[in-house]
């Protein structure tokens, strides 16, 4: 329950909306414990000979008793339950921006599931307690504590009688919700290991014709259907049984009042009046009993989700300037030289090391072509460039300044990057190879229109987007037109491209180009390279056979290195690599 | 997932009912219709048992306290608590009645939809994707329980609790009755409205929930390019705005809560003032009693309830229109794979034979994979396929299984035609080793004998024995019972190909196919491996598609495929001699391997 204490920041913002919203309670309140008082005697006016305008006072009154008391309760809900809504924002902003800041290591140790879970169902939890969970905390302390007095000023000893279920039926609901909650949890169980078992079936359809297990696994599947029919149907028996019990409490209540309020009617010490009273006042008291059991399990459900809320938001980025950052340095002073000294480095939960002792300059305006077998270290040895791991040991320099000293944005800022995996967003081609753009300079967007044909023409885009239904207004992803393997990395080559960092990094963004194509992109690519230092990571050796200096990495050390031609003389790793792509190549054309 | 359910969601919002559909729907209540007709009897026996009680309340009043007649004044009480917990038991068990029926049908419609769609063809598989099929079997079928339970039986319920109460207060005082109905319309009007309202202020919710949680999904798996671009505050500024779109309809949605709560209580004490005042006044000239007056009052309370809920049944059945008809598309559709009229029987087994007569094959037409292959294996006779990527290797396995109709031509084993087979006799002969080795969540026991009770236990150890498993096993404490997670994450790449390898043993088929593994293992597993390949096509008709020289030399026959044809066939050593293309891809595919393997 503690962590709930951590949205008092989040109230207090609030607080002459929340202070406005309870007065407000406070008075709907008041108005709405008076009208039984109207009927009573109304029904008491009746029993004795009476007038008629005398009646319809009363008529009158309880009209614009209830009307008031709605138009509080309007303001109630503007108030308390706007403020919850306006404070779930804040929460949701938050967390989103905190979580734009965390490092690369925080997003391989939570999946995408895992956040998206925080995001909706943790936020909602929160929202729930601080909505309904305020309003009608307020609401049944108040009406509770007003019909009381009530109650037992019109007369004790049956107010004692008539309120005996009451405090059952709080307990019932709480107990309710209870064990609703921890059944229907096992219901989702069940639901997540059906949906697995579906899953896991259809994606071995193969498996299971081959062999010939089609009747078998759908037994399968039919038993573990039925495990969560078993499940549904105890969540069911609970609420079956759950909202009879609670009118039967509430309808109790009104019986012995019926007949205990009856006696001292015919005893003469009460009125049929009050009776009346009685009864339209434990009518309004169900509700806040029932509200009150399930308060208590909003907050239940709030306070871990509350806790993992706070969890995130208190986790620190571990890559951020420091007081070491030297802020002196711009953008206009990265050049482009990089120079890697003595560099290691081992991922945090793993024991051996992925690079070991890396020595490489790389001078301003040329160009490094980086070759070797999967999984030797390639992409780890260019994700240090822009710190998306901080190395073990060793350095990294950029213009002779250890990278840990340039401020980060400025660093990232020159360094544009064409990851493995081209994620685009599914936005507009055009808003993708402008993402660069900060948005308040967006409004121009017009100014961008010759660097963006410029930036698709050199990566070899242009023809394709030509072709697309809405040239470059085309959206991309789910709600628009999929992209071809190749044509996503080319447009991640013209994204970077166009950011004109001074450090390019190509990871095998060419690998799903077809070899033709290929070669039109690195011709479009000569001419950018000449102005920028241009890191190249492929497969093939025609990607890189040009670049000033290339390296086969192997088991994390950089086996050979050299131009093209003094790799070949070597006839080693490099060497072979070649003979196997010409073979293969001449047997594509066969 | 988040994302198409939510358009799922948007798209059962517009959905309108169709006569057609429901007709579909509700005959699968017709197992269970004995259960309907009880559910619905004690749900309208229900509604006269709640509408009776405020018409005790004169009785007690008028007769009893007014007349102070004690002991007349107990027995309604007892009457009055009698019909109370007669009513809450009954209650209960009618609400389980619904959900038990809703939970019967629900299941069995899933069995359907479930074996449906594992008996479909590979080529449904290839054009849905996994996730869409799912879906179906899963949160689809689920939406239909609503309708399945409560929604239609406690729809009768309310008509009845209806019209119920509109008896009971006709026969208290029809003139007060109307004179309270005056204010029905009122309620009506207003509920429209704001069903309405909400309506579409839900779904515009609904999608500004799907907009926001796609932007937060997206920005969390695109979080390295948004990093690299130092675009963290830009992407900030664009998730406030669509946060606050969202707060915004989302105060707008309380506005019209706020408005509507109220509304109805006005309805409400407005009626209540009518009765008050109109009644009030009869009851002064004497034509009607106090009692009567305090029976109208529960009476108007009572009304409102159905009335809410009759159109939120209304919405039920407009969400189960689209899940039911995505289920019945899927119901409709047939596999183009047809079971011959008459089978030719081989429940014996076959020899093994395998022909393919100028077989033709394209996933999409026009695009051929395959052209005018034909080839010959006799009994026990072990062919490697060789060729580059795309050649049209894997295609063959698949034709062989009969996962797809041939174009054009014909396959034959033991001289039949596969058509005229059953397939899942044509399959029991054929056991398959895939390259990409699939488990399923179990044991490993399971992965071996996949569940089928005719492979005994001695089998499968002895399966294990010959695929040089068992090291592997006996290092595990529960041995063959030694649970495999999901895609069999925990094991090997070369523990999995050997599980894999020992499946395909115990199933013990006349036919062998196997597509090996191109991923490296070390050097001991690899020995391992090779080992098992040999006892696996030992004494049956072995298809492979090879990747390993070991496996190649060990064959009778090699056919080299390009681009869909056969190009050359042979022996390892005629066809080195040719230098041609198998040449070219010895030196490409296994010179590495030499120095291992020789």
């Amino acid at each position: 329950m503690k962590s709930l204490f951590s949205l008092f920041p989040y109230l207090k913002k609030y607080r002459k909306k929340l202070i406005i919203g309870f007065i407000f309670v406070a008075i709907s309140i008041v108005l709405q414990a008076i009208y039984p008082l109207v009927i009573g005697n109304a029904v008491d006016e009746l029993s004795s000979p009476v007038h008629k305008h005398e009646i319809f006072y009363y008529s009158l009154i309880s009209i614009v008793l209830i009307l008031f008391g709605g138009i509080f309760l309007f303001f109630t809900r503007q108030t308390i339950i706007v403020v919850s809504r306006e404070i779930e924002n804040d929460l949701r902003y938050d967390f989103f921006s905190h979580l734009q800041f965390l490092s690369r290591d925080f997003y391989n140790r939570n999946t995408t599931g895992d956040i998206m879970a925080h995001a909706t169902n943790d936020i909602n939890n929160v929202r729930n307690f601080l909505g309904p969970g305020i309003l009608y905390s307020v609401q049944t302390l108040l009406r509770t504590g007003l019909t009381l007095f009530i109650l037992f000023n019109i007369n004790p000893g049956l107010t004692a009688i008539a309120l005996v279920p009451l405090p059952l039926i709080s307990y019932i609901v709480y107990r309710v919700m209870k064990s609703t909650y921890s059944r229907s949890m096992k219901v989702q169980e069940a639901f997540s290991l059906m949906t697995a078992k579906a899953q896991e079936n259809f994606s071995g359809i193969r498996v299971i014709k081959s062999y010939v297990r089609e009747e078998f696994e759908t037994k399968q599947f039919d038993n573990i259907s039925q495990d969560y029919q078993k499940k549904n149907l105890s969540l069911a028996r609970l609420q079956s049984y759950s909202f009879p019990m609670m009118f039967l409490l509430t309808g109790l209540s009104i019986i012995i009042v019926v007949y205990f309020g009856g006696l001292m009617v015919i005893k003469g010490t009460l009125t049929l009046g009050n009776v009346t009273e009685f009864i339209v006042y434990l009518g309004q008291l169900t509700w806040p009993m029932i509200a009150f059991g399930w308060i208590i399990n909003l907050m239940q459900r709030a306070a871990p989700s509350m806790k993992r809320l706070m969890d995130i938001n208190n986790t620190k980025p571990e890559i951020a300037d420091d007081a070491s950052t030297n802020k002196s340095i711009s953008e206009k002073d990265i050049k482009g030289e990089i120079e890697f000294r003595s560099v290691s480095f081992k991922y945090p939960d793993l024991d051996n090391y992925i690079l070991k002792d890396i020595n490489l300059v790389i001078k301003k305006g040329e160009s490094l072509g980086i070759i070797g077998h999967t999984g030797v270290g390639k992409s780890t040895l260019i994700n240090l460039i822009p710190r998306v791991y901080d190395i073990v040991e060793g350095e990294i320099f950029i213009d002779g300044n250890n990278i840990k000293k340039i401020p980060l944005d400025v660093l990232r800022k020159s360094v544009g990057i064409v990851p493995q995996e081209s994620f685009l967003f599914s936005d507009t081609i055009e808003n993708n190879i402008l993402y660069s753009v900060p948005n308040e300079n967006l409004i121009t967007k017009h100014n961008f229109k010759n660097e963006l044909v410029k930036s698709s023409q050199i990566a070899g885009l242009y023809k394709d987007v030509q072709m697309f239904p809405d040239n470059f207004k085309t959206i991309l992803g789910e709600r628009g037109i999929t992209l071809s393997g190749g044509q996503k990395q080319r447009t991640a080559i013209a994204r970077a491209v166009f950011l004109k960092p001074k450090i390019l990094i190509l990871d095998d963004s060419l690998s799903a180009v077809d070899t033709s194509t290929e070669e039109e992109v690195i011709q479009g690519l000569k001419e950018v390279m000449k102005e920028r230092t241009t890191v190249m990571i492929s497969h093939r050796i025609s990607t890189i056979k040009n670049c000033n200096n290339i390296i086969v990495l192997s088991d994390g050390k950089i086996s050979e290195q050299g131009t093209h031609e003094e790799l070949l003389k070597l006839e080693g790793e490099y060497y072979n690599i070649y003979l196997k792509q010409l073979l293969e190549e001449e047997i594509e054309k066969s | 997932m988040t994302k198409t359910r939510d358009k799922r969601e948007e798209e059962a919002l517009g959905k309108a009912i169709d006569s057609k559909l429901l007709k579909r729907l509700l005959a699968y209540f017709k197992p269970y219709k004995y259960y309907i007709f009880l559910a619905t009897f004690i749900s309208i026996f229900i509604s006269a048992l709640a509408a009776v009680r405020p018409r005790l309340t004169p009785i007690a009043i008028d007769d009893k306290i007014m007349n102070k007649d004690i002991p007349g004044l107990q027995i309604i009480v007892l009457i009055l608590l009698g019909t109370l917990i007669f009513q809450g038991i009954v209650q209960y068990g009618l609400s389980y009645l619904t959900s038990w029926i809703g939970q019967k049908i629900i299941f069995d419609l899933r069995k359907k939809v479930y074996k449906h769609t594992i008996n479909l063809n590979l080529k449904f598989y290839d054009e849905n994707p996994i996730g869409r099929l799912v879906t179906r079997v899963t949160n689809d079928i689920d939406v239909l329980y609503e309708v399945f339970s409560s929604g239609i039986v406690t729809a009768f319920g309310d008509i009845f609790t209806i019209i119920w109460i509109l008896c009971f207060m006709f026969t208290l005082d029809w003139k007060l009755t109307l004179i309270t109905l005056s204010v029905l319309p009122l309620l009506v009007i207003a509920t429209a409205i704001f069903r309405r309202k909400v309506r579409d202020s839900y779904r515009k919710i609904r999608l500004l929930i799907a907009k926001l949680n796609s932007f937060i999904q997206e920005h969390i798996t695109g979080i390295s390019v948004v990093q690299f671009f130092v675009k963290e505050k830009d992407t900030i500024e664009d998730f406030e705005k669509i946060n606050r779109a969202h707060t915004k309809q989302n105060i707008r949605g309380i506005l019209y809560y706020a408005v509507f709560f109220p509304v109805v209580e006005l309805i409400g004490a407005t009626a209540v003032g009518i009765i008050i005042w109109f009644g009030g006044g009869q009851v002064i000239q004497g034509i009607v009693s106090v009692g009567v007056i305090i029976a109208f009052l529960q009476y108007t309370e009572m009304f409102f309830r159905p009335i809410r809920d009759l159109s939120e049944k209304y919405n039920i059945l407009q969400t189960a229109m689209a899940s039911s008809e995505r289920i019945f598309q899927l119901l409709d559709y047939q596999s183009p794979i047809i079971e011959p009229e008459t089978p030719v029987d081989i429940s014996k087994g076959v020899k093994g034979k395998i022909e393919f007569k100028n077989v033709w094959f394209a996933y999409n037409d026009g695009d051929n994979v395959l052209k005018n292959v034909s080839f010959e294996i006799n009994p026990g006779e072990k062919v490697a396929f060789v060729g580059a990527t795309g050649a049209g290797k894997t295609t063959i396995i698949s034709l062989i299984n009969r996962f797809y109709d041939v174009n054009n031509g014909e396959i034959l084993v033991d001289g039949i035609n596969i058509k005229n087979l059953k397939q899942r006799e044509l399959r029991k002969n054929i056991g398959v080793v895939l390259q990409d080795v699939f488990l399923f969540s179990g044991d490993i026991k399971t992965n071996i004998d996949l569940g089928y009770d005719l492979i005994s236990l001695e089998t499968i150890d002895e399966s294990i024995r010959n695929t040089g498993l068992e090291d592997f096993i006996n290092t595990l404490p529960e041995g063959i019972y030694h649970k495999v997670t999901e895609r069999g994450t925990t094991l090997s790449t070369g523990q999995k190909q050997l599980i894999s390898f020992a499946r395909a043993l115990a199933f013990n088929p006349k036919i062998l196919i196997l597509d090996e593994a191109t991923s490296s293992v070390d050097t001991e597993t690899e020995l391992l491996i090779q080992d098992a390949i040999s006892k696996l096509i030992e004494g049956r008709t072995s298809i492979i598609i090879a990747h390993r020289l070991s496996t190649i030399q060990r064959c009778d026959k090699i056919i080299v495929m390009h681009k869909g044809e056969i190009k050359e066939m042979g022996t390892h050593q005629e066809l080195l001699e040719q230098n041609g293309l198998y040449y070219k891809l010895y030196q490409l595919q296994y010179k590495e391997n030499i120095s291992v393997n020789n």
